[in-house]
């Protein structure tokens, strides 16, 4: 390291140490703005709110809302679309877990829990509600309602499957489809976020 | 460039300048005077070709971006503008899209040149890879140039795409939305795109150069796959590579003329001309061509395998499936270069562009009834040819008697008349 054969270190050593570790620590402290300008700025990460009427939205039918910025699908599920999601066991799902915001992670799927119902007012009357992001698990196409195998969702990009609680029945996707934070604030009326 | 220049400056200011930047020496050395083998075909005119058309895509690319604004309110409006109002801007605009398509026939002709020559065992392994490094960087740069004009294409191929990334455990999400700039894709998204869509150009360039470098070190293959041994195996590049570059530029800039003016809009998709709309995805998206033989490896696989998911399992082929080629050079045991003189391989070679081409097919139908089968028969045939076939057949493929020269090889093929020019322009036809 030094040029004079001497066992004392000299001014040229220490500039050389010091030099480098300033520099380092500086290169490496003047890449992160770099890097985080990309990720999602304040105005983006707001956490917003939206508050949807459905008292227009009948047995058997759908509204789609933008919740930031992406589709939330709310349906009210027909009396026979609650008994096909029922009747399936624990053990033919793809995916086990609810996938439900307002529940824990490990939530088991039954059609309760991704169901309105789960979310704690008026069990029985809100079960026929299924408010979900309406976002395919797998490559983040939105599927097409009521249409594939399980009359559920089907996702035309890659051909996931999912059954009328939204979850993965068949193809690529991993996931049931989430279920966002939200709650019914009146009968007619759900906040999301 | 390696060894001594010829290049003899005249008198005045190119003496002047050979003394103080030896630029001129440099481009004759490597364009003029540097040898090439005297039996390269037409398959090897695809290097050339290449460039020019890097060039056609950064010139009309920079006289777009004068007209084009990369903000989501406007995009979709500011191409139809271009398309409508620009002086010369339908022109521009189609050179530009279909540019890219000759681009990608172009480098598919050249890599596949490349695997029937074996242009990519020993000593040429760097150079195989600094060209893998340039299709991924094309690949990258194609994808995120669809993005801008905003179509329901753009909107939605950006979404799979990048949602590729949510694939892997723990670090994904995060990755997604430093990539989106957001929760989907959005304006954020856009205008970074539109910035790396401008930067990539110039890093494919970068590392082109480095590719020239490396050729010009190694020197090219040829078909035989015999090494150059004497000066009588080789002519100068000009007037010999030149011209027949040249020809066969023409003759393709005469193809791409043909789409440009006569069928400017059938490589694209007529979704694309509707306004990228987040609530709805079309009912069948598909990417441009040139991605399809990938599109369908990657939704060849709908089953979990052990603990990697469906998902994140189908973008790991997808990716594999261009990793598997910067191994290429020590995947393939044989020691014989050219397809010519392996009788077994050759077999194998045209089955894999038969894979390669059925992908592609499968790439663009739905992914229902039999096709996902299909494309998974098709996704592990292509992986077999790289990692069982290619080791085994270099170890157990009796090659045929390789010609002592390239000379050799000319002569026998022109009854023992060729001139060295003669030779040069004499397609080697094969396959």
């Amino acid at each position: 390291m030094s040029v004079h054969d001497t066992a004392e270190p000299n001014r040229r050593d220490f500039l050389y140490i010091a030099t480098g570790a300033v520099g380092a620590v500086g290169a490496i402290a003047a890449v992160w703005p770099f890097i985080d300008q990309m990720n999602p700025d304040a105005a983006t990460l707001a956490l917003a709110e939206i508050d949807v009427d459905v008292s227009q939205v009948a047995e058997g039918q759908s509204i789609t809302a933008k919740w930031r910025g992406k589709p939330v699908f709310i349906r009210q599920r027909t009396a026979k679309e609650v008994e096909e999601a029922k009747a399936v066991e624990l053990g033919e799902l793809k995916d086990p877990i609810a996938r439900n915001a307002n529940l824990a992670a490990d939530a088991p799927a039954t059609d309760v829990n991704r169901s309105a119902a789960a979310e704690g007012t008026d069990a029985a009357a809100k079960e026929q509600w299924l408010v979900m992001i309406g976002v395919c698990t797998h490559l983040g196409c939105i599927p097409l309602g009521q249409s594939g195998p399980y009359n559920g969702w089907f996702c035309p990009c890659h051909g996931s499957a999912y059954d009328t609680a939204g979850r993965i029945r068949q193809g690529p996707a991993p996931e049931n489809m989430a279920i966002p934070p939200f709650k019914f604030t009146t009968d007619t009326n759900i906040r999301i976020g | 460039m390696s060894g001594h220049s010829s290049y003899v400056p005249s008198k005045g200011v190119m003496q002047w300048l050979d003394a103080r930047l030896p630029l001129p020496r440099l481009f004759y050395d490597s364009f003029v005077a540097y040898p090439v083998p005297r039996n390269l075909n037409y398959a090897y005119t695809f290097g050339g070709i290449l460039a020019l058309f890097l060039g056609v895509q950064i010139l009309t690319g920079i006289v777009l971006a004068m007209h084009y604004a990369a903000n989501s309110a406007i995009a979709f409006d500011s191409v139809e503008k271009i398309m409508r109002d620009v002086n010369w801007g339908w022109l521009l605009r189609y050179m530009h899209a279909n540019g890219a398509s000759f681009f990608f026939i172009a480098v598919y002709v050249h890599i596949f040149r490349g695997l029937y020559y074996g242009s990519y065992k020993a000593p040429r392994e760097v150079l195989w890879i600094l060209g893998v490094i340039i299709f991924l960087l094309m690949m990258a740069t194609a994808f995120m140039g669809y993005v801008l004009p905003w179509g329901q294409m753009s909107f939605w191929g950006a979404t799979v795409i990048t949602n590729f990334f949510t694939a892997f455990p723990l670090i994904g999400d995060p990755i997604h939305q430093l990539l989106l700039g957001g929760f989907a894709v959005d304006n954020a998204t856009l205008n970074r795109f539109f910035s790396l869509h401008y930067l990539l150009p110039f890093m494919i360039a970068g590392v082109v150069i480095l590719h020239v470098w490396a050729l010009h070190v190694t020197g090219q293959t040829n078909p035989t796959g015999v090494e150059v041994k004497s000066s009588k195996d080789t002519v100068p590049f000009t007037p010999h590579a030149t011209i027949k570059d040249g020809f066969a530029m023409v003759v393709f800039l005469a193809l791409f003329a043909y789409m440009v003016f006569y069928l400017p809009n059938y490589l694209g998709h007529p979704d694309n001309y509707v306004e990228a709309n987040p609530l709805k995805t079309p009912s069948h998206i598909v990417p441009e061509w040139y991605f399809l033989p990938f599109y369908a490896m990657l939704r060849a696989i709908t089953f979990n395998i052990g603990p990697i998911d469906s998902k994140l399992g189908g973008v790991l082929v997808m990716f594999g499936s261009i990793l598997v080629l910067f191994f290429l050079p020590w995947l393939d045991t044989s020691r014989i270069r050219s397809t010519a003189f392996r009788p077994m391989y050759k077999i194998f070679f045209w089955i894999l562009v038969a894979d390669c081409v059925f992908l592609g097919w499968l790439g663009s139908k739905p992914p229902e009834g039999v096709y996902p089968a299909l494309a998974l028969a098709g996704t592990i045939y292509y992986f077999g040819h790289f990692l069982i076939v290619l080791p085994v057949l270099g170890l157990v493929e009796t090659p045929k008697r390789l010609p002592g020269s390239i000379t050799e090889a000319v002569l026998a093929r022109n009854g023992g008349g060729g001139t060295p020019a003669g030779a040069a322009a004499a397609p080697d036809t094969k396959g």
